[in-house]
């Protein structure tokens, strides 16, 4: 079959369309890279004094004598949060994945699983909502403190949302452990309790890493739960009754107020650049540690 | 045959605790969720209404319905579907038809996991110095719409990717040794064949779009505007709008006295089209699974 100059010409244009489409994805990871950066670029290499940036607890963006950007209380606000959430969603996320992957029949495996995808596309703005109202007249009553958003109010719907990428990642990693390993452990007697714990724990574990790894650059990078359950307050917690703000909510809270290119409007940026590069090691390192694991099988 | 010695039992013992334990653990996460879903429609359930959807809200947003900014989400999720979905779709067939397997396509599987990692927030960021302040497009659904494909491209990629992926080969050399060329095997053979699981990676993209709140704040989405009831062409492209999500933080953060029965029926609205955009992608996968022909 004889094909027109026209046909090939076309297909040749569909071909080069799908190829740009194809290096899209590095194509917008380098814009956002160089967008953000390029709005906190001016401040970041002028006036900006970085050494107040992390050791300071003083954020006083908008004082009308002396405006001071010290992140110290901000970023402590990202780790307390994050670390409360991770303390409680590593250990239950990894023993759902367990329970998953080794003790279900299939059929339950299944409802579990499409259960976990539903929490985990409930929309952040309503986990705020939810932290605003329920948890928060809950801690109240249960505690009996003042105010109910506070850095346990964030940390435990953090710890809801990261949740469910710990245990699908985690049963991914279980999942890929060779069946031959449990065979042989059972043919030598092992109960499934130690099966786990001493085969399918340590075998998987790079794997477990990463889907903790993952669960932690979710909480990093949450925005609107954590800004609206947590209270706003900028200082460094001294219990997890403290109401924080995080580096996220920061820029959530402050952007829509500064005027554009303003020094305030760059310091925001130059936070947003600290996310992306904390976000971009963690991805990059879960990347790699389970694509070892893929090559070493 | 063997009897059990006391060890024995004590393993089963602790093999039925862990199990407990585990199981307890699960349930931990799935019950709130029930609770949640079950609290809110309690909550709602005095206000939810034909008219709670088809008016506008009035009087600063303390009474009335949800069309305007449910009219804005519906804007944002077809512009950006619009964008995304082809963009997507020809990554994912990149990726899977046309991609040695080289370092340059470990960069680029890279690039998507970790644009799939970005905070929203810093989309939103990015939204505002790329598409606001550079492009000059200033605040508006355009320029949220642009925001939002940008964020939710990795997940169309990702379903199509696997959908492509689970054609099999023997498809594909089968058309090629007739003689067709590589695009009029991916356009005749295997889009075809995998059009229903890049559907499901299309309708994971606007559930994902309807929830974002943050990377439209800066970028499109505004406290209110006025519409008309019940108006479908409510806005245009360059206008700013109003959004079911950034809807819901307004009403619970920034505007006193707003009655309760009004932010649970905005959350609820708002939460179960999520979930239904979700349900239906998981069916339409299950369904699949289930008459694969190969």
């Amino acid at each position: 079959m004889k094909r027109t100059f026209l046909s090939r010409a076309l297909e040749y244009l569909i071909e080069l369309i799908i190829k740009l489409c194809g290096i899209s994805a590095v194509i917008f990871i380098f814009a956002i890279f160089y967008f953000v950066f390029r709005e906190g670029a001016s401040f970041m290499f002028g006036k900006f004094k970085p050494l107040e940036f992390f050791t300071s607890p003083e954020w006083y963006p908008t004082s009308q004598s002396h405006v001071r950007y010290g992140a110290l209380a901000l970023i402590l606000g990202t780790l307390s949060v994050t670390g409360l959430a991770m303390a409680i969603a590593v250990p239950f996320g990894i023993g759902a994945a367990i329970f998953i992957s080794e003790f279900c029949s299939s059929r339950v495996k299944e409802t579990l699983k499409i259960l976990i995808e539903l929490l985990a596309a409930i929309p952040s703005v309503v986990w705020g909502f939810i932290g605003l109202t329920v948890m928060n007249s809950l801690i109240i009553r249960i505690f009996d403190v003042p105010i109910g958003l506070t850095i346990l109010n964030g940390g435990l719907i953090l710890a809801m949302m990261s949740v469910p990428i710990i245990v699908s990642i985690g049963e991914d990693a279980l999942k890929a452990v060779p069946d031959a390993y449990r065979e042989a452990a059972e043919a030598m007697g092992a109960t499934r309790w130690q099966i786990i714990t001493r085969i399918l724990l340590p075998a998987a574990k790079n794997g477990l890493l990463a889907a903790v790894l993952l669960g932690v650059g979710r909480a990093v990078g949450e925005t609107m739960a954590v800004l609206m359950a947590t209270g706003h307050s900028i200082r460094i917690p001294s219990s997890i009754f403290d109401p924080v703000r995080t580096l996220t909510a920061t820029i959530a809270a402050e952007l829509g107020e500064t005027a554009v290119h303003s020094e305030h409007y760059q310091v925001l940026f130059i936070i947003g650049i600290l996310l992306f590069v904390i976000t971009f090691v963690i991805n990059l390192t879960a990347d790699f540690i389970v694509k070892g694991i893929r090559e070493k099988k | 045959m063997f009897k059990e010695t006391s060890t024995g039992r004590e393993k089963k013992v602790i093999e039925r605790i862990a199990k407990i334990i585990l199981g307890l653990m699960t349930a931990c996460m799935i019950i709130p969720l029930i609770l949640i879903v079950v609290y809110l429609f309690y909550k709602a359930l005095p206000i939810l209404s034909w008219d709670f959807i088809i008016k506008v809200p009035v009087h600063g947003m303390r009474e009335g319905g949800i069309w305007s900014p449910l009219i804005g989400t519906i804007y944002l999720i077809v512009i950006s579907l619009g964008m995304a979905a082809p963009i997507g779709i020809f990554a994912a067939i990149y990726l899977n038809e046309y991609a040695k397997n080289n370092w340059f396509t470990r960069i680029v599987n890279l690039a998507v996991v970790n644009l799939a990692g970005v905070p929203s927030i810093v989309h939103a960021l990015f939204g505002l110095g790329a598409f606001v302040v550079f492009a000059g497009i200033g605040r508006s659904i355009l320029a949220a719409s642009m925001t939002l494909a940008i964020m939710t491209l990795p997940v169309i990629i990702a379903s199509t990717k696997e959908a492509l992926a689970s054609v099999p080969c023997a498809f594909r050399e089968a058309c090629w040794n007739v003689g067709a060329t590589r695009w009029q095997t991916i356009r005749y053979v295997v889009l075809p064949n995998s059009i229903s699981g890049i559907l499901t990676g299309v309708i994971l993209q606007v559930s994902r779009a309807a929830g974002e709140t943050a990377p439209i704040m800066f970028t499109g989405a505004v406290f209110y505007k006025a519409v008309k009831s019940g108006d479908i062409f409510a806005y245009g492209i360059l206008d700013q709008c109003m959004a079911l999500s950034m809807h819901l933080f307004t009403i619970s953060t920034q505007v006193p006295d707003v009655p309760e029965a009004l932010t649970y029926g905005t959350a609820v609205v708002l939460l179960v089209t999520v979930l239904a955009f979700n349900i239906t992608a998981i069916f339409l996968r299950l369904f699949l699974r289930s008459r694969k022909k190969w």
